[in-house]
């Protein structure tokens, strides 16, 4: 039988704000155990949740970014369950009545197709506190609990069952990370779980319209453990259905160096978590003011960006796609292009060089040594003719290594193409004097000979001869006489 | 020394008549000979109270003196005091010091006045009798042989008792006025939200509100002008001007429209209870006000939408206390199953576990609808019942309780008959609006309280009223014997 995978993404990513979303504790990582974490976060007796407005103002931006209605009123709700790390015994999170409605984003298949996925919605929520298994803490038998992360400002994003194998999956996940990234309400790291994805899985006989049983994976940390999960449970299921099993409703989870799913509860045994309405908040209302102003400064999004990219500066889909991956990238990119005028050889540069040298130093386009100027100061010599593509990928190691500009670099090591005729004529004169029985060879018709020729040509020029003055004159002089 | 005023204690303070050491040390003594007949405090706290009276007396000295300098007060066990055991009457919390005061408490420190201890109270806020107690009942001082009304009842004994100048309380359901009307003693129910519930340990969130039990309306108007006011550290606090309570007090009356509820004078009402009020109803006539009855027509169900919205949130708001983090914590647990078990059933008593499963069936999935939904739903009608009503009338009158005081024990064993004695209290839980009960004529020897409810933030309007009653009778000003 044919069958069809159906997957819904929740993706929670981690709001970028100072303080918690009910406290005024700050939400850095990686600090010493519980000494970010106050009388709210704790849950002590008698304490009450203030909102953070900038975690409003960026989820705010988030709903325009996806083309979502951001709602006029939404309201907290809790969601009861017991959990040591979930200080009050509820987690504050919205259910009824989300902050951003239904909007979409789109991704591009393998084909280079675009596919529209939709959002159903994205809601404020807090996160819970961590707990730590150690076998060794205070000699055995005890969990640590460690409640820095608990009260952090999460957005979970919940999209439609829209996506049909684990590679659109996996480009969905990445297009709202990027997005994330791109309207910098989120961090996005993954290794700190600033971007955690649940993925709801189920198949059914490719035609049938109703939905399969599904299964929800439960925090995955990465887009290769993503893939690698929905694909063993999309086996999983399919396997059962075959042998004449049924799915179940459950939630599992990934286990990565095993590389499978395992059950880590059914549905009977799932919490009933009792939603109401938290009374210790009031409805959010946003008036159009506070809405006009979250979104004033948001930057042109990837998407007509990528676009853009494409009509305005003639790039490929691919490239221009690879070139708005990021928006320091874009804007790196767009630097280079206006500068040097030349759209093509910039993203040749910045995706190749550029980029090779950075993912070599673990680097981050912010952090590249070779500003955007000095790349259009390199590109313009190529393109007047001052150097050659192979003498300006060394141009471009010195820079890289702080030896300064383009100009001084060829200045300094005389790297200046020789397309002086005299001077070439003499060496080409030089070498066809001394290698008679190649010229030979070339006027009795093995024009493969000519290859011979440029080549030692280049090398007496030291490389920095001009190829096409090169060829020219060799073609002149070894004609047959 | 115990009868005066506040009022007159804050000046005699300010001439020097006497000091708010002594003052305090007077008031310490009481406690200490009487309050064993009573079991009002849970906690006593002589020595930050005496360290804080002669601050008091350097500041009185200094002319930097609060409004409430050197008067000494008590708060009911359920506003979390920095360094001093918060228990709120539960084996719970019996190991429970904050490390934060409520803004409540801060508010009264920052104004001057003394914290002699914390009051006893039911267990959670959860009871009408303050038979729920960890620490054990409360006696009403009028009756030792019966109670003093819940949850406050500490508070209102303690007042009634003339073991501290005034205390605070706490209503969800009727939990000051009920006592206060039990206990013979003036307790005012403030609207949703005049004062912070920051530090205040919820019951019921949406229902809790901060007020205060004292001998007269003039002393109650005297700490609400401190404790009242927008607070950003809770988000349903009111951001809505404080009018000076005492400057209102003695406002005309002349021409007030009392209305009196049918509802509240039907089956249930004791007959003398009923006398008592129509009493007093008349001397408000005699000051120049005018009677009418009005109908608060949803006002029967009251109760069961109380006993669905209170438990809700309380089975949410209690679920914190898990034996994890602080409080108490069960004996070797085998594994995180048995912790959360034994923990909650060691530390809550009978009414608050019987609360957290009506809480906790009524949110359950399949009977939100029917439950929780429509509760909230029948809430905006007797929300809108009261709107109406104040279209017509400038307060609503009508007995606190349906009876005096009961025998203690009369009705643990009989949850509804004890929910049923806040039947006249809780629509104004429901509706957010103040309430104040007031002490009139008693009934065999025992206190009977008249409960005037007004429009939402018209706490001057009910403190004026109740005080030109009290200008013209003198129930608030009895003691019970061997009290006095």
């Amino acid at each position: 039988m044919q069958w069809e995978t159906v997957i819904g993404l929740e993706i929670h990513t981690q709001l970028a704000t100072q303080s918690k979303i009910f406290s005024g504790a700050a939400t850095r990582f990686g600090a010493a155990p519980n000494t970010q974490a106050c009388a709210i976060d704790l849950g002590l007796p008698g304490v009450l949740p203030v909102l953070n407005q900038e975690a409003v103002r960026l989820a705010v931006r988030f709903g325009k970014a996806i083309g979502a209605t951001i709602a006029p009123r939404s309201v907290f709700a809790r969601k009861n369950y017991f959990y040591p790390d979930l200080p009050k015994g509820y987690q504050i999170s919205q259910y009824e009545l989300p902050i951003v409605g239904e909007g979409w984003v789109e991704i591009v298949l393998d084909d280079g197709t675009l596919k529209s996925v939709g959002v159903t919605r994205a809601h404020l929520e807090e996160d819970a506190g961590k707990s730590l298994h150690d076998a060794s803490l205070r000699g055995g038998g005890y969990t640590g609990i460690d409640l820095n992360r608990a009260g952090t400002p999460l957005l979970e994003i919940v999209s439609e069952p829209d996506l049909r194998s684990a590679q659109e999956a996996v480009a969905y996940a990445r297009k709202i990370h990027q997005l994330v990234r791109w309207i910098g309400i989120s961090d996005g790291n993954m290794q700190e779980g600033s971007f955690r994805v649940d993925a709801n899985v189920s198949v059914r006989p490719l035609g049938q319209t109703t939905f399969g049983t599904r299964a929800e994976i439960k925090n995955i940390n990465s887009f290769r453990f993503l893939e690698r999960a929905i694909q063993f449970e999309v086996e999983r299921q399919i396997d059962v259905l075959e042998s004449g099993g049924t799915v179940v409703q459950e939630t599992r989870l990934y286990d990565a160096e095993r590389d499978e799913t395992r059950s880590m509860r059914s549905k009977e045994e799932a919490n009933d978590y009792r939603y109401f309405p938290d009374p210790d908040l009031l409805p959010v209302e946003l008036d159009v003011a506070f809405i006009v102003d979250a979104v004033a400064d948001l930057p042109e999004l990837p998407d007509s960006l990528r676009e853009r990219f494409h009509v305005q500066y003639g790039l490929t889909e691919y490239d221009a796609s690879q070139l708005s991956m990021t928006r320091e990238l874009a804007q790196y990119f767009e630097a280079v292009a206006q500068a040097s005028g030349e759209p093509k050889l910039a993203a040749n540069w910045v995706s190749g060089e550029l980029s090779a040298a950075l993912n070599r130093s673990e680097l981050e386009i912010t952090e590249s040594p070779v500003s955007a100027a000095m790349l259009a100061g390199l590109i313009h010599r190529i393109q007047d003719g001052t150097i050659s593509g192979k003498l300006a990928k060394q141009v471009f190691e010195a820079m890289w290594h702080g030896e300064g500009d383009a100009d001084s670099i060829i200045m300094d090591r005389g790297l200046r193409q020789i397309t002086d005729s005299s001077a070439l004529e003499a060496i080409i004169d030089g070498i066809i004097t001394a290698n008679p029985e190649q010229v030979e060879q070339y006027r009795a018709g093995k024009e493969k000979v000519l290859g011979f020729f440029v080549g030692q040509t280049m090398k007496a020029s030291q490389g920095k001869a001009n190829p096409q003055e090169v060829n020219r004159l060799l073609l002149e002089k070894l004609a047959p006489r | 020394m115990q009868n005066k005023s506040i009022a007159q204690m804050a000046a005699e303070l300010r001439l020097r008549t006497y000091s708010s050491v002594e003052l305090t040390q007077h008031y310490l003594e009481r406690i200490a000979r009487l309050d064993p007949r009573l079991n009002s405090f849970i906690s006593v706290a002589r020595e930050s109270a005496l360290a804080a009276a002669a601050r008091a007396d350097q500041a009185i000295a200094r002319g930097v003196a609060g409004p409430l300098a050197g008067i000494p007060i008590a708060h009911k066990d359920i506003f979390c005091t920095k360094g001093l055991k918060t228990s709120c009457g539960s084996r719970m919390l019996d190991n429970f010091v904050a490390p934060y005061d409520a803004t409540v408490v801060e508010r009264l420190a920052a104004a001057g006045a003394i914290v002699l201890g914390k009051t006893n109270m039911d267990e959670f806020a959860m009871g009408s009798s303050n038979e729920t107690s960890f620490y054990g009942p409360v006696k009403n001082p009028w009756d030792a042989a019966r109670v003093p009304g819940g949850s406050s009842g500490g508070s209102a004994a303690a007042v009634a008792a003339r073991l501290c100048a005034a205390a605070t309380g706490t209503d969800t359901g009727g939990s000051i006025r009920q006592p206060a009307a039990l206990c013979g003693i003036t307790g005012l129910k403030p609207t949703y939200g005049r004062c912070s519930r920051w530090g205040m340990i919820a019951f019921a969130s949406s229902l809790d509100q901060a007020g205060v039990l004292a001998r007269s309306a003039a002393d109650a108007a005297c700490l609400l002008d401190e404790m009242a006011g927008f607070d950003p550290r809770d988000s349903t606090s009111a951001d809505v001007e404080v009018p000076d309570y005492v400057d209102a007090l003695d406002d005309e009356i002349a021409g007030l429209r009392i209305g009196l509820p049918k509802e509240y004078f039907g089956a249930g009402l004791d007959d003398r209870v009923a006398a008592s009020v129509q009493d007093a109803i008349k001397e408000y006539e005699r000051l120049g006000a005018t009677v009418q009855e009005i109908s608060l027509p949803n006002s029967p169900l009251s109760v069961p939408v109380y006993y669905v919205v209170a438990p809700a949130e309380c089975s949410s708001n209690l679920a914190r206390f898990d034996g994890v983090r602080y409080g108490h914590r069960c004996a070797e647990p085998r594994d995180l199953e048995d912790l959360y078990q034994r923990s909650r059933a060691e530390g809550f008593g009978t009414e608050v576990q019987r609360r957290i499963m009506i809480g906790t069936y009524v949110l359950s999935a399949g009977y939100y609808d029917a439950y929780y939904l429509k509760a909230q739903r029948i809430r905006q009608l007797i929300a809108g019942d009261f709107a109406r009503a104040f279209e017509q009338v400038d307060v609503i009158m009508g007995p606190t309780t349906p009876t005096t005081a009961f025998p203690l024990g009369a009705k643990t064993d009989d949850p509804v008959a004890m929910y049923l004695n806040d039947i006249y209290t809780i629509a104004t839980n429901l509706a957010g609006l103040p309430g104040i009960s007031i002490p009139i004529a008693p009934v065999a020897g025992l206190p009977v309280g008249l409960q005037i409810i007004g429009n939402a933030f018209q706490e001057a309007r009910l403190l004026n009223v109740a005080h030109r009653y009290q200008h013209v009778t003198h129930w608030h000003q009895q003691a019970p014997t061997g009290f006095e």
